[in-house]
């Protein structure tokens, strides 16, 4: 039963459209998950999402603009003011930090979650479009993803039990 | 039927299932499989995954910060 792709195997699609190092989270550890629940799972990658499909990650985190954001900091939380994110060096400390947090606490990294992406089968998409607008070639992309467009998107989500747009 | 062991202890979610799940791939139906987790998360992670999946989740508990799961492979 595990291994079985029947017909009645549930599916899910994902449409990435962001691609910091926080918004990468949600559609990596969803669509795993997914996949290691045997349900089919399709994930489309465009705008800012595209650049997680990109050989070498290089994964930012931003506070500014960020006003739900509380790091844990001494017992505490604390927030950061715009004021104070827009400084020079602030941002890739932040960053620093939220990897350092993520480390500490047993979070799989990006790079982790995208290789069993590949390893659990799941079907990615790169938006061509999008390769076309920032100027990227396939080439720039991991192995083993296909290009394609909305249409490709609608004809996998009308036959999809779950779509997700993060 | 033979017990397989997998440590997950200070892994977060979603790696216990992920870890569980690969796991079960190799070995054969029947066997089963041996958990340790430290994600409190992972008692109803786990519940839901052998729900979905058909697993059979002979049992769930805990030691202290230890939960303990024991999954036989459908």
């Amino acid at each position: 039963m595990l291994d079985d792709s029947t017909d009645n195997a549930k599916s899910m699609s994902i449409i990435v459209t962001k691609g910091s190092l926080d918004w990468a989270y949600p559609p990596f550890i969803l669509g795993t998950t997914a996949a290691a629940m045997d349900m089919k799972v399709t994930m489309f990658f465009t705008f800012y999402g595209l650049s997680l499909l990109k050989k070498k990650l290089n994964l930012k985190f931003t506070t500014l603009g960020n006003a739900a954001m509380e790091m844990p900091m001494m017992g505490g939380h604390m927030a950061m003011p715009n004021l104070l994110s827009v400084m020079p060096g602030v941002g890739g400390a932040a960053g620093k930090m939220m990897k350092n947090l993520m480390k500490q606490k047993g979070v799989a990294s990006i790079e982790d979650l995208r290789e069993a992406s590949v390893d659990l089968e799941i079907r990615m998409i790169a938006c061509q479009m999008t390769l076309d607008l920032f100027e990227y070639t396939p080439d720039d992309m991991i192995d083993g993803i296909e290009l394609g467009g909305a249409a490709t998107y609608m004809e996998v989500a009308s036959k999809t039990d779950i779509n997700l747009f993060i | 039927m033979a017990e397989h062991e997998l440590n997950a202890e200070g892994l977060n979610c979603p790696l216990p299932i992920l870890k569980a799940k690969k796991m079960l791939k190799g070995i054969p139906e029947g066997d089963i499989l041996k958990i340790r987790s430290t994600d409190p998360g992972s008692v109803a992670d786990f519940a839901a995954f052998c729900t979905h999946t058909g697993n059979e989740l002979l049992s769930s508990s805990s030691e202290g910060d230890v939960y303990m799961f024991e999954i036989k492979r459908a």
